[in-house]
């Protein structure tokens, strides 16, 4: 049950981060390897934000989660404009190009976050014991053991993540917005001569994905610590997850966040987390090789 | 004696027949013209005579061989040429590199000599994708002939050339003519008719009609569907 | 044929000049060339995929680091001399870059780059989760008593200067020889047009699988020569970063150039030293070139001099 609840936790924000590198494969066709970077771009500002706004730690993190994945969104645009724009979207260009962003971002931190990990205060964290039935002197009876807890702001990220993927969801399937991306997805030709700014869209979708992983980023940060090389994990598991999910499938990317997040806590109760990575990476390989489409998404035309 | 031989082809795209259970047989040494209006199907058919697109059903024999199963490269080592509608040549290489990776050899007099054939033997440093559009198609050409195929297949080998070359190309072809096969997919009727020892008509995925140049002429279904809507 | 001799002249005219270079340097930068001239070995490798074959792997550490480790854990543990270990390095890249091709090559562009650095990432953390052989992240060092060639020690710099050179330069006559030869200029063939080149009659999967075992076996090379010169063998080489080295190193040098690996290496190692003595965020400088190359500079240096001045560099 607790095992189940941590890892509810590691999913939901890896399931925000996989969306946003989801959601630019799926629009864009271009995988955007700095992806990771974004989301260390998000717990750092979160870090900035937190500490230099002084009273109860709740304004600190609502500020930080405003202004993070604005920050990170920004950046995104910027490196969409500058880059991407410029090598045409092509798909190689772009890895090498994102794999340059990686480094100039993460260096970057290095230079003026530093190389410690710090920690950003929880806005609240109450500790909620959970209850446990268990045959005792006077038959079944509650009681409340010290190892299954959990605390209250952990509760809090799960609400979190299901209420922005909804709102997400929404944006997707019922604003014009989610139209116009849905149409360049499909052919950008049409969605050209259709009027679409497809150049618009591509900096709005980039910017859209980055921001989803400081998102993620802010939401994680009371529980991990932020730091320089904190991008590295997120970026891996969010590609298992976008690979295993049918890349650019919205539904299987959420589906194979679950699953993976969920079983990360549950096998490394019986493997090493490195033999369970070692594993994960081996079966992302070979889902690429053997059913590109990913195992819950459809063939691609 | 026939070289090659097609049984049942069919390729089906989606729910359409692009091509339905063609039974086709080509003569050794015969230039064969296959015409019909756009989207009847002839691509198809070479495309999956040559390997390059699967057959979803029947056969397709290669010199008393069942080659449906092979790939296209072992095709090509079995005797076939196949020159692209769409030009598909080295652009960035230039034209010596082209031909010596159709030969197989980098032997200057031979790629020399197959340059020469097209006429751009004096062009041989240059780098291909800098030649005129229809030079380009003589280097796809040469390229095919380089390649000393038994059969040639051709597809659409005279779209973007000018008179004077059609003219070269014809010569060309004849020069082939009896060593060579040659399966010649073609919309220029003057240059079908100058050529072709035998046409066939196909439409929709179907042979319509078969024939000497002078039946298919003749011949009112064909008119009906193809020619007379020029 | 003058295309011919100047391009033998120019290999063997650099073979030469780096034998001199050798007597003429100071210590300090003849163990730095050394290690260019390992690390260069690596990016030929990486160039036979990515230049010349057009197939561009994000996990290439994975064949160095198979050199690497199969060279020094025979060292270190199996107690063999340098000759034989060299050897079981070499077999160990060698069969690692045969499987990863039989299963990545069934995928193409973005795939291919993705699955093949999966591959690698899984070859980092299994070096990581053996620590007990490895010493994972810490890695081991190689006892300098074994690091011998019937009787010439490795750790002297001028000897391991001239072996790092012997190296580079069999890699370097070998591909160089390769691509003047129909097997290279089918390989070229691979790259600029796959579907012409099939339908020339050529097994495209055949010359692609072929230039990946020359590719990762040439990387492995550069790995157990590492371990052998340096003595230093860890997990650092087959992590992520060092796949994306040669990937820039050869964007920088040039692409599909003979010359080009080891002007990149060069350029890259000096830029990184020098921006090392200011900041610890040397990385950033590797980050800046790779944008600029992107936007700027798609065929590298030595790419630009043959665009611009010399079209017959090799």
């Amino acid at each position: 049950m607790l095992a189940i609840l941590e890892g509810a936790v590691g999913a939901s924000v890896l399931a925000l981060t996989a969306l946003g590198l989801s959601l630019v494969f799926g629009v864009m066709r271009v995988v955007n390897v700095a992806h990771g970077e974004f989301f260390m771009l998000g717990a750092v500002v979160a870090w900035f934000v937190s500490t230099s706004i002084a009273g109860h730690p709740a304004i600190g993190f609502l500020a930080a989660l405003a202004i993070a994945p604005l920050i990170a969104g920004a950046v995104a645009v910027l490196v969409d404009r500058l880059i991407l724009k410029n090598v045409a979207y092509d798909p190689e260009a772009t890895i090498v190009g994102t794999i340059g962003v990686l480094y100039i971002l993460q260096q970057s931190a290095l230079m003026i976050y530093g190389p410690e990990a710090r920690p950003v205060e929880p806005p609240f964290s109450h500790r909620i014991a959970l209850p446990w039935l268990e045959w005792g002197e006077n038959g079944l009876a509650f009681f409340y053991p010290w190892g299954l807890s959990i605390t209250s702001y952990k509760l809090f990220v799960i609400a979190a993540a299901i209420s922005i993927l909804l709102a997400f969801w929404l944006i997707l399937s019922r604003t014009r917005l989610g139209l116009i991306m849905r149409a360049t997805q499909m052919d950008r030709e049409t969605a050209l001569a259709f009027g679409i700014p497809v150049q618009r869209v591509y900096s709005i979708v980039f910017g859209l994905g980055a921001a989803l992983a400081a998102l993620a980023a802010v939401l994680i940060v009371p529980i991990q610590q932020a730091h320089y090389l904190m991008g590295h994990d997120p970026l891996l598991l969010s590609f298992i997850v976008v690979i295993i999910g049918g890349l650019g499938s919205v539904r299987g990317t959420i589906f194979a966040a679950l699953l993976i997040g969920m079983s990360d806590g549950v096998i490394s109760v019986f493997l090493s987390p490195t033999l369970s990575k070692i594993l994960a990476t081996l079966l992302v390989a070979l889902v690429l090789v053997f059913r590109p489409q990913g195992l819950y998404g459809k063939k691609m035309a | 004696m026939m070289l090659l031989e097609t049984k049942g082809l069919t390729r089906i795209y989606g729910g359409l027949r692009a091509v339905d259970t063609v039974d086709y047989t080509l003569a050794k040494g015969e230039i064969h013209a296959l015409i019909g209006p756009n989207g009847a199907g002839k691509s198809t058919f070479v495309g999956m005579v040559s390997g390059r697109i699967p057959a979803s059903e029947g056969e397709v024999w290669f010199d008393g061989e069942n080659v449906t199963a092979l790939p296209a490269h072992a095709r090509i080592q079995r005797g076939m040429a196949y020159t692209f509608q769409i030009t598909a040549i080295y652009a960035r290489l230039s034209l010596f590199d082209n031909v010596a990776l159709a030969l197989g050899q980098r032997d200057k007099a031979k790629v020399r000599a197959a340059l020469d054939r097209v006429g751009l033997a004096n062009r041989m440093e240059q780098i291909a994708g800098d030649l005129a559009y229809g030079h380009q198609r003589l280097l796809e050409i040469a390229m095919g002939v380089a390649q000393t195929p038994r059969l040639l297949i051709l597809d659409e080998p005279t779209q973007g050339l000018a008179e004077s070359e059609i003219e070269e190309f014809n010569t060309l072809i004849r020069e082939l003519a009896g060593d060579t096969t040659i399966l010649l997919i073609e919309h220029n009727m003057s240059v079908v008719m100058a050529l072709a020892d035998e046409i066939t008509v196909l439409e929709t995925g179907k042979i319509l009609a078969r024939g000497t140049p002078a039946e298919i002429h003749a011949n009112a279904d064909v008119q009906n569907a193809y020619l007379g809507t020029g | 044929m003058s295309l011919d001799t100047r391009s033998v002249t120019l290999h063997l005219g650099l073979i030469a000049a780096l034998i001199v270079l050798g007597f003429v340097l100071p210590t300090y930068h003849q163990g730095n060339l050394a290690r260019i001239l390992v690390l260069a070995t690596y990016a030929v490798g990486y160039n036979v995929l990515f230049g010349y074959t057009g197939l561009l792997s994000l996990g290439h550490a994975m064949f160095f680091a198979a050199g690497m480790y199969g060279c020094g854990l025979a060292m270190h543990l199996g107690g063999v001399t340098v000759i034989p270990a060299l050897v079981i390095g070499l077999i160990c890249a060698a069969a690692l870059s045969a499987v990863v091709a039989l299963l990545a090559l069934r995928t193409i562009g973005v795939a291919f780059m993705i699955v093949t650095l999966m591959f690698a990432q899984s070859v980092y953390l299994t070096a990581l989760y053996l620590g007990e052989w490895t010493g994972g992240d810490e890695g081991f060092v190689i006892a300098q008593a074994s690091r011998q060639i019937a009787g010439y020690a490795l750790t002297d710099p001028l000897t391991r200067y001239y072996a790092a050179l012997s190296l580079f330069a069999i890699a370097l006559l070998i591909t160089a020889r390769m691509m003047q030869m129909s097997f290279g200029r089918v390989l070229i063939g691979v790259r600029e047009n796959e579907e012409r080149t099939r339908m020339l009659g050529y097994d495209v999967f055949r010359h692609k699988l072929a230039a990946v075992v020359i590719s990762g076996t040439i990387a492995g090379a550069a790995g157990a020569g590492y371990a052998v010169l340096f003595g230093y063998v860890g997990a650092t080489f087959a992590s992520v970063q060092y796949s994306i080295f040669p990937l820039l190193w050869v964007l920088l040098g040039g692409m599909g150039t003979t010359i080009g690996p080891l002007v990149g290496v060069a350029f890259m190692f000096y830029l990184i030293d020098y921006a090392s003595g200011i900041t610890n965020a040397y990385m950033l400088i590797a980050g800046a070139v790779l944008v600029l190359l992107t936007l700027f500079a798609r065929a590298g240096i030595v790419g630009e001099i043959r665009n611009r001045w010399a079209p017959w560099l090799p």
